[in-house]
């Protein structure tokens, strides 16, 4: 975790142009136990015990040959919280939470298990670009091995029950973190938020549940769970829906190019000079010129390799930041300036990469 | 009671005060119109029983959903619609049928989970019905102070989370 970069977030895949990163998440929860909200803390500690054993003597040596690293929230550092919430691991909430919580991940980052969220586990799969058919297969082999050792509460009409009564049946959440900076040029951005609820999908900004977006950074996500087997709930989002927002999406590219060139050629120029002068830097204003360049970047703009932007949206995080230089936790001034020193010295080295 | 103006029965019964003198009216139909009197609208009994009625329906299922209370773990369906969570698997059950009302607005009308069971066997289930009678013994234990008990129970949850040979 301490390495700079390694996480999903700070790479590249199918449709990247696009998808930034797709991701299922299970919920599931050990019969025999109440709710999160009605658990003392020493039934937490119990069903963190279970867990951790499912996982010991599940995971290990099937997909995941190294295993799983295990890691309790209520005594890990803060920044390492921090860092699991910026790689979007974990969310703010369960970082912040009080009581024993934990979260097991697989050694490159993609599998993990929330232990102890709103519900007993949150089973996900991250990967970077539109790859929601293998972080579906992923999620729920990782799901069948757990469920080998352990039981999980399941109703005969209402299928995997859930703390929140409105994720039952299947349990599954598929998203996907799309870029969308063409929509929000051709100011489509509220028309597509519309039609997503009309389809059943909700859509939230950079961090999740109660985020903003930043940066034309938006996440769309099934509401859906019952009713429907998980495959089809698959082939309607991976198969019909995001085909149509990624269509979308690069058609309101091209026509935003088509009629507005020289003010997106000055928008993308302008983000990098001011990158690449910047003395004093917040984590937000570099994310919102990171990306304007990232446009720049899948357009044919700026010749830089989008993986180096990535991984800089996700370096400029206040933690991940402190990790290249501790300095930037001495004060709000040293924060800035070690971003903004930070981020001009990779553009100069991407720059010049490419050339 | 007939018409003051002929022998057809009286629909309109009015007191007429006319300079500090009271009089009673009765009229027909016909002679209340010409009168210039509204005539009463007929409304049966049976229009007005049926609204009674389900508004003491409404009134008992709100008072239902309001003392409805899971028996596992405690919840007040109050509590849950401030907080949208449930408190253990059984509140489903307790909760019917305002639950199912919640889950099918939220899920489009869905009304039954179609997708995958879980492949866990009966022995596994035996093992975690044991273990979580074992630590609610252990917790009881605890709170009545009864530390001996507690620690052959702490033992026993080590024995059954350690491999079997």
């Amino acid at each position: 975790m301490s390495q700079p970069f390694s996480a999903a977030m700070s790479q590249v895949g199918p449709d990247s142009d696009v998808v930034v990163t797709s991701r299922v998440r299970l919920a599931r929860n050990i019969s025999g136990f109440p709710f999160i909200s009605r658990a003392s803390n020493p039934v937490r500690q119990e069903i963190m015990r279970v867990v951790r054993r499912a996982v010991d003597q599940s995971c290990n040596g099937i997909d995941h040959d190294q295993g799983m690293r295990w890691i309790e929230l209520q005594s890990a550092p803060s920044r390492d919280r921090i860092l699991l919430s910026e790689r979007h691991l974990v969310s703010r909430h369960f970082a912040n939470s009080d009581g024993p919580r934990a979260l097991a991940l697989s050694s490159d980052e993609h599998s993990s298990i929330m232990v102890n969220e709103e519900d007993h586990l949150r089973i996900q799969f991250l990967c970077a670009g539109s790859r929601l058919s293998d972080a579906f297969k992923a999620a729920f082999s990782l799901e069948n091995a757990l469920a080998n050792c352990t039981n999980f509460s399941f109703h005969p009409r209402w299928g995997y029950l859930t703390a929140c009564p409105t994720n039952v049946g299947c349990g599954i959440r598929m998203s996907a973190m799309l870029h969308l900076p063409g929509a929000q040029i051709m100011k489509e951005t509220d028309r597509i938020k519309r039609a997503a609820k009309e389809l059943h999908l909700a859509v939230r900004g950079y961090y999740g549940e109660g985020s903003e977006s930043i940066g034309d950074f938006f996440q769309f996500s099934n509401q859906t769970t019952l009713g429907a087997t998980e495959d089809a709930l698959l082939e309607e989002f991976n198969g019909i829906v995001l085909p149509r927002l990624i269509g979308y999406e690069r058609e309101a590219r091209t026509a935003a190019l088509a009629r507005y060139r020289s003010r997106i050629e000055d928008i993308v120029f302008r983000s990098h000079a001011n990158l690449s002068a910047a003395r004093l830097l917040t984590a937000d204003a570099a994310t919102k010129d990171l990306s304007r360049m990232r446009f720049g970047v899948v357009m044919g703009l700026l010749p830089i390799e989008l993986t180096t932007i990535q991984r800089l949206l996700l370096q400029v995080q206040p933690a991940h930041l402190s990790l290249i230089d501790p300095r930037s936790l001495d004060s709000e001034e040293a924060d800035r300036e070690v971003r903004a020193t930070y981020v001009r010295q990779e553009l100069l080295r991407g720059t010049t990469d490419t050339k | 009671m007939n018409c003051d103006h002929c022998d057809k029965p009286a629909v309109v019964h009015e007191i007429v005060i006319k300079g500090g003198d009271s009089k009673e009216v009765h009229l027909c139909s016909d002679h209340a119109i010409a009168a210039g009197y509204p005539l009463p609208v007929e409304q049966p009994l049976a229009d007005i029983f049926p609204k009674l009625g389900s508004v003491a329906k409404v009134e008992a299922a709100k008072s239902k959903e309001r003392s409805a209370k899971c028996a596992a773990c405690g919840l007040t369906f109050t509590v849950f619609r401030k907080s949208a969570t449930l408190g253990c698997p059984a509140c489903y059950d307790a909760f019917m049928p305002m639950i199912e009302k919640v889950i099918e607005s939220a899920q489009d009308g869905a009304t039954h989970h179609l997708g995958r069971s879980p492949v866990g066997g009966a022995e596994i289930e035996r093992v975690q019905n044991l273990r979580v009678k074992m630590m609610r013994d252990l917790e009881a234990a605890i709170a009545a102070e009864q530390y001996e008990r507690a620690a052959k129970l702490r033992d026993e949850l080590k024995a059954l989370d350690s491999p079997s040979p």
